[in-house]
């Protein structure tokens, strides 16, 4: 927990020094999520208060919404058709730039916290981050791809949205809780909070964090990568080693 | 306990993992095989990449052809002249069956060529053991010989050109025939996550008549190499070969095998083979299933480049 007093001690020393009418401090419990042999998911919390002139609190309060993208990268979503009696894969569309996590949290439903067009243009929601498929191979652009991929990756836990982890703690100062699953993929998340207020956006500050391989993951990983005809050899004489062990460990002479 | 596999980029129950490869362990053990044919549907089923799952059988099978090799060598099981003809064609095989795996990945039609050659493979060597050992079975009740040399009738391979003997087999055949043979089991390897000792077996006996004390060790010998060599080319041209993974299964593995050798000896080899042609029709049928049944969900994504 000391991470999480340490956010707060800075959020309260940052505070003052923004005097906007309307700004907002924000920290994270973490910047480095290292994967050791035992990952299987991490839990990162995210703090923020919203500094105001004295009396300048509007009367409905804040609506806040926590945006998490991780690495994007190109995807190919494929569709299986039957070929006779068989199925097997014959279509398919291609994506770039896909975040390779999403995770939209608010304290209520987006709905009611700005109008659709209002969060099109600031890109919230999980929809929005989506780009379009690219075209290639003159296929027509058929939405039932671009659900598949939101719903198959909504199934692995790597797209979320919820309207209620986002809590406010007191008037002007909320927390969020991100949940990475164990399969979160390695690279930077950006994490972009937004602050609305009467269906309009009054401040957004933008936060960061890593998800690395530590020790010996990322010494696998980078060695199969990079010096890969060695790491093959290596794995290979290992082989070896391992099984000549077992039969002198059996050997029943 | 879960640990986190670094290519395959996700964590697993260690146990399960053990746990898989202590059971096929045990039933390779008992039969005398590599046991890939088993061990790559089941980590493809429990949730493991396919290229993973297939690239990283080699090292696996690797960890338990030299157990069985070594003990081979050492009652003199193992004919190293056959071994090493095999063994050529075998490499040529593997890097051809690596070039089509990358190919058939990028693609997108890995999956589906596994599971289709899955179907064909076993579906014909399960029929084709099954068959023979129900064959030896009615005869053995009949009081007859099981299986009978016929002498003097010649196959049109015998007749073929560059022909070598084998003095530890006894044979003097063309290199022609073990070399394809050898070379198209590489191939299915390589592709199928498989030693091929289920074919090469069979093969070497019914159609060369390699005497049966040479045959489990001469292809064992071959095996430990032709994997070594798919471990080395996965690794260097997909990058899809997970040490952790491997290890895991090759503690499982050995430990199952040792068990389950003790196991087949007391198996009479009708019933054996029967049983063996039995298990490879049930992988076969699974993969059938797998390809007829409308799949609850059309659609799959697979991650073609990302940014870090």
């Amino acid at each position: 927990m000391s991470a999480i007093r340490k956010a707060f001690l800075l959020a309260a020393l940052l505070a003052p020094l923004e005097a906007a009418a309307q700004s907002l401090v924000t920290a994270l419990s973490t910047d480095r999520v290292p994967i050791l042999s035992n990952f299987t998911g991490e839990r990162i919390a995210v703090f923020g208060v919203i500094q105001t002139d004295a009396g300048a609190r509007p009367k409905d309060g804040w609506d806040v919404v926590v945006s998490v993208r991780g690495p994007r990268g190109a995807v190919t979503v494929r569709r299986k058709d039957n070929v006779g009696p068989m199925w097997l894969n014959l279509d398919a569309r291609n994506y770039i730039a896909i975040p390779s996590f999403i995770s939209i949290l608010s304290n209520r439903p987006l709905e009611l916290i700005a109008q659709a067009e209002v969060r099109e243009d600031l890109r919230i929601g999980i929809d929005p981050l989506i780009p379009p498929q690219t075209a290639v191979r003159s296929a027509a652009n058929d939405p039932q791809f671009r659900a598949g991929l939101q719903r198959l990756r909504s199934q692995q836990g790597l797209f979320f949205q919820s309207p209620d982890h986002v809590r406010f703690i007191s008037p002007g100062v909320f927390q969020a809780q991100i949940d990475l699953p164990g399969i979160a993929p390695l690279g930077n998340y950006d994490v972009e909070v937004a602050v609305f207020s009467g269906g309009a956006l009054v401040a957004k500050n933008q936060l960061g964090f890593t998800v690395i391989k530590t020790a010996a993951e990322q010494w696998v990983a980078e060695a199969a990568h990079k010096n890969s005809l060695l790491y093959g050899i290596a794995t290979a004489m290992l082989a070896v080693l391992v099984g000549w062990l077992a039969s002198l460990i059996f050997r029943r002479d | 306990m879960e640990i986190y596999l670094p290519i395959a980029e996700m964590p697993i129950d260690m146990f399960l993992i053990l746990g898989m490869g202590m059971t096929v362990g045990f039933i390779s053990g008992m039969f005398g095989i590599g046991g890939g044919f088993l061990l790559t549907p089941l980590l493809i089923f429990v949730g493991i990449p396919a290229a993973v799952a297939v690239a990283t059988q080699g090292p696996q099978i690797a960890a338990s052809s030299v157990t069985g090799s070594i003990a081979y060598w050492r009652r003199k099981g193992i004919d190293f002249k056959l071994a090493f003809v095999l063994l050529a064609g075998g490499l040529v095989g593997t890097g051809l069956g690596v070039l089509f795996f990358n190919q058939m990945r990028k693609i997108g039609q890995l999956e589906t060529v596994i599971a289709i050659a899955y179907v064909l493979l076993l579906g014909i060597v399960g029929l084709l053991v099954s068959l023979e050992s129900v064959k030896a079975l009615l005869a053995s009740r009949k009081g007859g010989k099981g299986m009978r040399r016929q002498a003097g009738r010649h196959h049109w391979y015998e007749g073929l050109p560059w022909k070598m003997r084998f003095h530890r087999s006894g044979l003097y055949v063309s290199l022609i025939p073990l070399i394809v043979l050898s070379a198209l089991i590489g191939f299915a390897g390589a592709v199928l996550g498989i030693g091929g000792g289920f074919i090469l077996v069979p093969a070497l006996i019914y159609i060369f008549r390699v005497p049966p004390q040479i045959v489990v060790g001469t292809s064992l010998f071959q095996i430990l190499f032709t994997m070594i060599a798919a471990t080395i080319f996965h690794a260097a041209t997909n990058q899809s070969v997970d040490l952790f993974l491997a290890l895991l299964l090759m503690v499982g593995g050995v430990f199952g095998a040792q068990f389950g050798a003790r196991a087949g000896a007391n198996l009479r080899g009708e019933y054996f083979r029967l049983l063996l042609g039995a298990l490879i029709l049930i992988v076969a049928a699974r993969f059938a299933a797998d390809l007829v049944t409308p799949p609850r969900e059309m659609f799959s994504v697979t991650p073609t480049e990302t940014v870090r």
